[in-house]
């Protein structure tokens, strides 16, 4: 005998868990935020806790990083998606390291991530007393991500103790935080990179067009292409962009976002183009290229 | 023809050198659900004792995880992975590590385990950790075991072998009571009978491990179990929308069906099945919901729905545990249990056995330590309805957490009520403190206000009932001084005497609310425990603990009482603020400044109380 399941059928039940997950967040913590980076991965994340807390309004507010950094259509695409779906949306920026001219191109992709990201992400956190953060982050991205929790605890000043972390069983959540803790929720921990495109499609779900593949004008840097988004970005003697059809299969900061070769102009390609390609989409990250667990150093200093 | 089941949840199970990771490498890498970039990596790089030549792919790396494990050549943890079978269906594993100490995490791993595969090595045969492995999976409840007899071809794929090894394992599985259990000769190392069957072994005539995880289905169906919802949070919509947001753990639920709140045995029936993509004919187990009922009945997050009299509270339950932490079990020690949504304070009052996971006997044994699994009974604060874990796991399971650090500590898995808990039966009226409400034209609950002696807790109280009885709200106030002088005359000033006195001001405040009361308790009430066991008495929204934060100099300074001067003349050893501590409540529902204008402090705390 055999069987066959709908890819819909298993959508359903990555569905259902994420939705148990913010349901559980929702009611047993006193101040939790949706950490939002308008990315495909985010937006499959608002579109769930929408759908989770339905008919009332999202219970908690939205929080958006900015490294100032990144891809202008992207902020574009924030406000506008704060506005329409009236989300109560606030933004962490590290000023003061804005203020002292800190970029991707005068401190090191490690370092500017820190500065830029983490400690952004912990001035935040801290700034508005929230005391559970949901991320989109998913077990298939990296290999040290495969160990982490659903709901993951951060001690003191934000850091990921791997000895800390809380025992796992069926669907049970230990929600409870000593003094100075606080927890980092991932509901979309058992999801891979093609169900959330293959719910982007279901659902109909708005997303930034960087990801569909169009003429954008792009350098190349270490082997990858940068799109030149802005006049900030620092162009050799003479370089002038080329133009090339490319899209980008994870957004971040446009100096640090690879973009890939692609005539994928629609959801339907890209999906084609997804499964004839197995490239990690890490890979196509600047910031995890430094030694085999630097994604992993950067959890412990408090990086989503 | 489609499947119950488009997610497996497996465990694999095994000792360090049986080839597990290969085994997961190689299945993850048949299956394409490993990157390419990843294979590359397995194909070049290599670590200590690897035998496989640069070029080809190390399986076993592709499961690797954390830096420092990768240094240490074991796995430490629990890892969870995908893959997804040539019919679609998606399988998440839990990878379970085979080192001797750790059986906790097997029992983490398993927890959500439909089917697991339990590797042997054939040159080894049957060994202590093989037996181990079997008793936690029955434990946990895994429905369905696959033993896989690795490295055949070290043995030159000798059926005796695989037979003899199987004949051990179904002898502990019979003593075990599991029913599912079925071996495969494989080779992970060569690919024999993972993905493909195998040529060597023309004596196999089974399915390849791949093969039966695509065709595996649960025995039970949702038409065969009994409906529960552990409600997780009440969702209020616009337009007096009420609805019970949880997950359908168990059985299958209709619109029309009658349920009963578990916990306090009323009953209604359902009228509707929310989703955000319209309404429900059938809601069956895996789905996660929002149920609105027919009629207004009291439920709070944490409360079960379920079909007719199935499930009835109880405060004490025989269990077995598993424990976690490198603290040992204390006896008498209050932890919170959680079980599904909700949580309660309970004790372990008696430890009735440890059990020797490799050999199956019971031994005598006062505490559990890490690692061990016994059979201990529990207390609960209040009662509360748990089905058997065999029956359910999401209702029958519970995590112990320790109240001062929050650690997971055990996790329990409930085998029976004990008979104790059902003597005294609760008689539902059906006038209840929602019925009063109603009837009062305003909410009934309890503001337990916590300070200091002398921080000004009798004094906002007096304050705000006055304004409340002149908005028409019904009040009352239980002051710890003047309750000390009736119904608590007989207690002291010790740790013990204080949780005491808490705790009957507690279930009277509960009484006096049911009546439809808006109750103050003014009680020093310095414990957090103390404070907590309280407020568990109540629902969300029911129980405002506020916090009257006032300097000690200030309160000394005032001293309404004398209390302070009698401390200082060394007349009091156990005054709170001198001679025992004072723990401030972490997140109290409110904090008044008991120093500052108390007109505004009581506008504050009334307007907290009338909003709902």
């Amino acid at each position: 005998m055999t069987t066959t399941v709908p890819y819909s059928a298993v959508l359903d039940e990555l569905e259902a868990e994420a939705i148990h997950i913010y349901r559980e967040t929702a009611a047993a913590f006193k101040n939790p935020v949706l950490l939002y980076s308008i990315g495909k991965d985010s937006s499959v994340l608002l579109h769930l806790a929408i759908k989770a807390f339905y008919p009332a309004p999202l219970p908690f507010p939205v929080m958006h990083i900015d490294t100032s950094w990144k891809f202008r259509e992207m902020i574009e695409f924030r406000d506008k998606r704060a506005k329409d779906l009236s989300l109560d949306l606030r933004i962490a920026q590290n000023k003061s390291a804005m203020a002292e001219g800190v970029t991707p191109f005068t401190h090191g992709t490690h370092e500017y991530t820190r500065i830029m990201k983490t400690v952004a992400l912990r001035e935040g956190i801290d700034q508005y007393g929230f005391d559970a953060a949901i991320g989109g982050a998913r077990r298939d991205e990296e290999r040290s991500r495969a160990k982490e929790r659903i709901f993951s605890l951060r001690e003191p000043g934000h850091r990921w103790e791997p000895r800390k972390q809380r025992p796992e069983f069926w669907r049970t959540a230990n929600t409870q935080l000593a003094p100075g803790q606080s927890m980092r929720v991932f509901p979309l921990s058992n999801w891979t990179e093609l169900d959330v495109w293959r719910y982007i499609e279901r659902e109909n779900i708005e997303i930034p067009s960087l990801y569909f593949a169009k003429e954008r004008p792009v350098v190349e840097r270490d082997g990858a292409l940068i799109m030149v988004d802005d006049e900030r970005f620092p162009l050799n003697e003479g370089e002038v962009p080329i133009m090339k059809s490319v899209r980008f299969r994870t957004l971040g900061c446009y100096p640090l976002s690879g973009a890939v070769e692609s005539t994928a102009d629609n959801l339907a390609d890209l999906i084609i183009e997804m499964e004839s390609s197995k490239i990690s989409e890490r890979a196509g990250r600047l910031i995890d290229g430094e030694g085999g667990g630097s994604m992993e150093a950067k959890k412990a200093e408090g990086y989503f | 023809m489609t499947t119950q089941t488009p997610v497996l949840h497996l465990v694999t199970c095994g000792s360090v050198d049986d080839g597990k990771s290969t085994l997961i490498g190689r299945l993850l890498a048949e299956t394409d659900s490993v990157p390419i970039d990843q294979l590359e990596y397995a194909r070049q790089t290599r670590r200590g004792g690897s035998t496989v030549p640069v070029g080809e792919i190390d399986y076993s790396l592709l499961t690797d995880g954390l830096e420092a494990e990768r240094e240490q050549g074991i796995t430490i943890d629990v890892a969870y992975r995908h893959m997804n079978l040539p019919n679609g269906r998606r399988v998440l594993i839990a990878d379970s590590p085979g080192h001797e100490q750790y059986t906790r995490n097997m029992a983490v791993a398993a927890s959500n385990g439909d089917v697991a595969v339990l590797l042997v090595d054939a040159a080894r045969g049957v060994r202590p950790q093989t037996h181990r492995h079997l008793t936690v999976c029955a434990l946990m409840g895994v429905e369905t075991i696959l033993v896989a007899v690795n490295k055949m071809d070290l043995v030159g794929y000798s059926h005796e072998t695989f037979e003899q090894i199987m004949g051990e394992v179904r002898t502990t599985a019979a003593r075990l009571g599991i029913d599912e259990i079925s071996g495969i000769p494989v080779s992970a190392v060569a690919g024999d009978n993972i993905t493909q069957a195998s040529t060597n072994m023309p004596w196999f005539h089974g399915e390849t491990l791949l093969g039966t995880l695509g065709i595996w289905e649960p025995a039970k169906k949702p038409e065969d179990e009994r409906f529960r919802f552990p409600v997780q949070f009440i969702n209020r919509a616009e337009g007096n929308f009420r609805g019970y947001a949880g997950t359908v753990v168990s059985g299958s639920i209709r619109p029309g069906d009658e349920v009963t709140v578990a916990d306090s045995g009323r009953t209604a029936k359902i009228d509707r099945l929310v989703t955000a993509d319209g309404d429900l004919d059938i809601a069956v187990r895996g789905q996660a919901i929002t149920i609105t009922l027919d009629h207004e009945v009291d439920v709070t997050r944490g409360d079960i729905l379920a079909a007719g009299a199935s499930l009835q509270p109880a405060d004490r339950f025989a269990v077995d545990m598993v424990w976690l932490n490198e603290e040992p079990l204390a006896h008498g020690r209050s932890y919170l249990l959680i079980s599904g949504s909700r949580s309660v304070p309970a004790t372990v009052t008696n430890v009735r056995h440890r059990l020797d996971v490799v050999t199956g006997t019971e031994h005598a044994a006062r505490v559990l330590e890490m690692n061990d699994v016994g059979r201990v009974e529990i207390a609960t604060d209040r009662p509360i309805p748990m089905d058997a874990y065999n029956d359910c796991r999401d209702t029958g399971g519970f995590l112990l957490v320790d109240r001062v650090n929050a650690d997971t500590v055990a996790a329990g898995l409930s085998r029976h009520a004990m008979r104790r808990a059902f003597n005294v039966v609760p008689h539902v009226y059906d006038v209840d403190h929602v019925a009063r409400a109603a009837l009062m034209g305003h909410p009934a609950k309890v503001i337990w206000l916590t300070g200091l002696p002398g921080s000004g807790k009798s004094t906002i109280a007096d304050s705000a009932v006055r304004k409340l009885h002149a908005l028409g709200v019904h009040t009352y106030v239980l002051d710890g001084d003047n309750v000390r002088t009736g119904l608590n005359k007989d207690l002291g000033f010790t740790p013990e005497d204080r949780a005491e006195n808490v705790r009957r001001v507690a279930e009277v405040s509960k009484l006096m609310r049911d009546s439809g009361v808006v109750v103050f308790v003014a009680l020093v009430s310095p414990y957090r425990t103390d404070r907590e066991t309280a407020a568990a008495l109540f629902g969300k929204n029911e129980f405002l603990e506020v916090y009257v934060n006032t300097p000690v100099e200030v309160c000394a300074e005032r001293d309404p009482k004398g209390l302070y001067a009698k401390a200082a003349a060394g007349n009091l050893p156990n005054m709170t603020g001198v001679g025992q501590g004072y723990e401030a409540p972490n997140n109290p529902d409110l904090i008044l400044a008991g120093t500052g204008d108390l007109d505004q402090s009581v506008d504050t705390l009334v307007a907290a109380i009338l909003e709902n």
